[in-house]
């Protein structure tokens, strides 16, 4: 889950450049519809079932049977491309044709021509649009399972076939090729998967696959020509977009370089040596022979049902992230503030507000501490808010703070001011502190010079052991402002 | 006319408790056994199960109850549509010991109407042919003159009702499956409004062109079946969501006063006895008031290459799925790849082979637009031709078959003679409109001659209207 929900911010916002190269980046993501029933038939669409029981002639691809498509998936489709700005239009279906052993009609139902939605964008959290091409709806093939050996084909004795996911409803989602970077690409997947969970449309497991991105990457002279791109598979974390089309985009720079051609291809990344491989070359692509779905006629969605859809939009994650930090008075790409909407905290920390809290302090206790709790922390939000008011009346440190915070999730709730009392937390008064500094400088001489000279790290060392003598009572800002001050 | 009863005289008999369902079906099948030796219209005779069916129609008339306009009528099934338990092979090697888990949407109305199933008719493999004689299980012969084809490809179904081995069979009509064979087996086919009939269950070869309907030996029998057939099947998505008419009404109106549609520029070709014997059915509707309209429509000769390159499209992905993993044939190979050639190498026979590899080219990339794309502007334009000459007239008149029953092996060895045979049908079938042949007198050999009535879309009721008149101004 923790690789899912969250953009680690180990690069800055700086342009990813290697070689006086950058990189030209688009994904095409597939999710998983969460529809009762599957895409063309009546079967359950549930994971992890027994093998081949959520099947049936549609299912099988049995002779004679036809598909019928699924309302529920429409609908559900729509939300996704209305949350993505897209125009929603009338549609048909075609068959994408090609033999394999887990695709049951040996062809796919998708749309080609006419998708249900085009042309929309999503912004990512600092800003950046990234244009939407088309969000288009399909079935999902079976799974095919290599027994013995390694589990891949080469050495399998056999290969056993699992149809529960086959017919499955998918939407695939194509960006346009708008990202310049690992971290806006690790971004763009962690927002569409926001607002996938936001209007309830998937469940956006990319651990189960009902959330799945290919990268098409090419790299280019900045404002050149765009390069050759290819494809890369089998990127099955967020932490694995960011890792594969930096390890691609490089590879390619390192061809190009060395007087090479990129050619297309498809390419898989593997998670255990960090390298894409190759799969296919462009030339060996299958002709799927796209024709127009003769067993289905055109889907014409009415304006009232994309209207009726449409205004059954919740507010979405960027629209949260906007209203969150205009409280907190920060930026929207802020992490805090980007972790609590991702975890749908936002609404807590206001209710924290309305009940009398102090949004900064708010804000920072539901980052930190309910870091492993979803949209309903235990803690009731007018004992949070009763908190935030002890510490920014002085009654508690910051320190202290957290630590009736920890009893409060224990407890499930309870008055802050008796817990501080139960544990002796006081203010303490700043002669008190005065005397732990005199103390503390006396005790450590040499880091007190080094402090002196200029030498900011040897504060800490000063302040440890103040805050080692009053277990943790001291006000840590307070014991820093009087060694300040000490300094002179 | 026949001297078989038919569907109306047995329903009523059983219904009214004069006829014994099981002595109406203990008759047939004996002559099934007598006979089908010779002809071979049936895969499979479902002697046990029509019995048993049978037993439990008379104990619901017994009973006081009314088991259906269709009560203890014989029926025969064309053999690519999907009966629960029972095989269905498409006439195939492919589908060999395929058990369908259910009954097709037709099965399931026909039985709700009383009908009893006798048994699974003989077709071309996949109903690829235009003579019966690609079945991989041997070739129907007429029933009128064993020497000869019944037609195809619903060949089995044809001269199931022509031999009496049932009044009332069931055939899928993709380029004129239904109405050449029944021209040349001297018995009453139609094909219904593409979406009147609900596909589900019928194994599809085309399926934007793919549509069931009767065999009968009257006009009549023809109505009662469609009346429980058609209508709208939620299961099949392009059903057409219309109750069906009441077909029966509307048979002795006559044709005072309608417009029939002779199409000038119809693509020649024709045999005279054919041409003789459709003018005489031109004059004989004239004489029964109707007027006679020339019209033209431009596009009728490119339908057959249309249809030789939409048809075998849409079946190179139908028929992909026969792929030896879950169901039918498998021949073992040293990986799934092999496995799946040497199951369609031996599975399909040389006329599904040639039609797969057409429809796969035709879609390729970089021949899709010259030639599928292309065939679906003639398509286009086949409507918009026949729209205009709709509003000159009510129904079209042609012949259902350039010949007369032709001999066993005359076209096998020129694939191209053989489509020829579907010059006249085709149309239809790319436009969706109703269209039936009736039998008009007989031609050379004395073999029978069918005529074909096209109507306009949904008009199966004008078009039935006029083939009564036919039948009862038929020499």
């Amino acid at each position: 889950m923790s690789t899912d929900t969250n953009v680690t911010s180990e690069t800055s916002a700086a342009p990813w450049a290697f070689e006086g190269y950058e990189m030209v980046v688009g994904l095409e993501v597939h999710v998983e519809l969460a529809t009762r029933t599957k895409l063309f038939s009546g079967s359950p669409n549930r994971f992890g079932d027994e093998p081949n029981t959520n099947i049936d002639p549609v299912t099988l691809g049995l002779p004679g049977a036809l598909p019928v498509l699924n309302r529920q998936a429409v609908e559900l489709a729509m939300k996704i491309g209305l949350a993505l700005n897209c125009t929603v239009q009338p549609c048909t279906f075609a068959r994408k044709n090609y033999f394999y052993p887990d695709m049951p009609k040996a062809y796919q139902i998708s749309q080609y021509e006419d998708p249900l939605n085009v042309d929309g964008w999503l912004d990512l959290p600092d800003g950046t649009r990234i244009g939407i091409e088309r969000a288009h709806m399909e079935e999902d093939a079976g799974k095919t399972v290599h027994a013995g050996a390694s589990g891949r084909v080469h050495g399998a004795e056999h290969s056993l076939i699992d149809l529960n996911r086959a017919g499955v409803p998918l939407v695939e989602i194509v960006s346009r090729p708008d990202m310049r970077s690992p971290e806006q690409a690790r971004q763009y997947v962690s927002e569409l998967r926001a607002i996938l969970l936001a209007v309830g449309a998937s469940d956006a497991k990319m651990e189960e696959g009902s959330m799945r991105v290919d990268a098409n990457v090419s790299v280019r002279r900045p404002g050149g020509e765009l390069g050759t791109r290819c494809e890369i598979k089998n990127v099955n974390s967020i932490r694995s977009v960011g890792r594969a089309i930096e390890y691609e985009a490089k590879r390619q720079i390192v061809l190009i370089e060395g007087g090479e051609a990129v050619r297309q291809q498809t390419r898989h990344w593997d998670e255990g040596d960090g390298k894409t491989h190759t799969l296919r070359d462009k030339e060996d692509a299958d002709d799927y022979r796209y024709f127009l779905e003769p067993d289905l006629v055109p889907l014409v969605p009415e304006r009232s049902w994309v209207e009726a859809v449409r205004s059954s939009l919740p507010v979405l994650p960027s629209a949260r992230r906007v209203a969150l930090a205009e409280a907190a008075g920060s930026a929207p790409d802020d992490e805090s503030i980007v972790t609590i909407v991702d975890r749908g905290q936002d609404a807590y920390v206001f209710a924290v507000v309305d009940a009398g809290g102090d949004v900064g302090r708010a804000v920072v206790h539901v980052q930190q501490a309910f870091a492993e709790f979803d949209a309903a922390p235990p803690v009731p939000a007018g004992d949070l808010a009763a908190l935030t008011t002890l510490e920014t009346g002085g009654q508690l440190t910051a320190t202290q703070a957290k630590t009736v915070l920890a009893v409060l999730v224990d407890r499930g709730g309870g008055d802050p001011a008796a817990i501080a009392a139960e544990h002796g937390f006081e203010a303490m008064d700043t002669s008190e502190l005065e005397a732990m500094v005199d103390e503390a400088i006396a005790a450590q001489p040499d880091a007190w010079e080094k402090f002196r000279a200029g030498e900011g790290k040897a504060m800490g060392a000063l302040v440890g052991h103040i805050m080692k003598a009053s277990k943790g009572q001291a006000d840590g800002k307070l014991v820093s402002q009087i060694l300040q001050q000490r300094k002179g | 006319m026949s001297e078989y009863p038919t569907a109306l005289q047995i329903a009523e008999g059983v219904r009214s408790g004069d006829l014994k369902a099981v002595d109406v079906v203990e008759q047939h099948l004996t002559t099934i056994a007598d006979t089908d030796g010779e002809i071979h219209a049936f895969n499979h005779v479902m002697a046990d199960e029509a019995r048993e069916r049978a037993a439990a129609v008379d104990a619901t008339v017994a009973a006081g109850g009314d088991p259906g306009p269709m009560a203890g009528v014989p029926v025969a099934l064309k053999d690519n549509m999907c009966t629960r338990g029972v095989p269905t092979t498409c006439s195939s090697k492919i589908l060999a010991g395929w058990l369908p888990p259910y009954d097709a949407t037709v099965v399931q109305r026909l039985t709700a109407a009383g009908a009893v199933f006798v048994g699974k008719t003989n077709l071309d493999e996949f109903a690829m042919g235009s003579s019966t004689e690609n079945s991989a299980f041997g070739p129907t012969r007429n029933p009128l003159d064993t020497e000869r084809v019944p037609g195809g490809s619903s060949g089995g179904s044809a001269a199931a009702v022509a031999a009496g081995f049932a009044p009332v069979s069931l055939g899928s009509d993709t380029g004129g499956s239904i109405r050449q064979p029944a021209a040349l087996c001297g018995v009453v086919g139609v094909k219904p409004t593409y979406g009147r009939v609900s596909r589900l269950g019928l194994i599809a070869f085309g399926s934007s062109l793919d549509q069931i309907g009767p065999f009968t030996h009257t006009v009549a029998d023809a109505a009662l079946t469609l009346e429980t057939i058609c209508g709208h099947d939620p299961g099949d998505s392009t059903s057409i969501p219309e109750p069906a008419p009441e077909f029966s009404a509307v048979l002795d109106r006559g044709v005072d006063g309608l417009r029939i549609g002779r199409i000038t520029d119809l693509p020649e070709g024709a045999d005279p006895d054919v041409v003789a014997r459709t003018d005489e059915a031109f004059a004989a509707l004239e004489s029964a008031g109707a007027t006679i309209v020339d019209v033209e429509v431009p596009a009728f000769t490119y339908g057959l290459t249309a249809y030789y390159l939409i048809a075998p499209a849409e079946a190179s992905s139908n028929l992909a799925r026969f792929d030896g993993v879950r169901y039918g044939l498998r021949v073992d190979g040293a990986d799934v790849e092999e496995m799946m050639r040497n199951t369609r190498t031996a599975g399909f026979g040389d006329e599904v082979k040639r039609r797969i590899l057409l429809g796969t080219y035709a879609l390729s990339a970089g021949y899709y637009d010259a030639y599928y794309g292309k065939a679906l502007k003639i398509r286009r334009l086949m409507a918009e031709d026949f729209a205009a000459a709709y509003q000159q007239c009510d129904v079209l008149l042609t012949p259902s078959s350039p010949s007369v029953a032709f001999p066993f092996g005359s076209k096998t060895d020129d694939p191209f003679a053989m489509y020829l045979c579907d010059t006249y049908t085709i149309p239809a079938n790319l436009t969706g409109d109703p269209a039936m042949s009736v039998p008009f007198g007989d031609g050379a050999d004395d073999l029978p001659v069918g005529v074909q009535i096209i109507a306009p879309s949904l008009g199966e009721s004008v078009m039935l209207q006029v083939a009564a008149e036919l039948e009862r101004s038929a020499p």
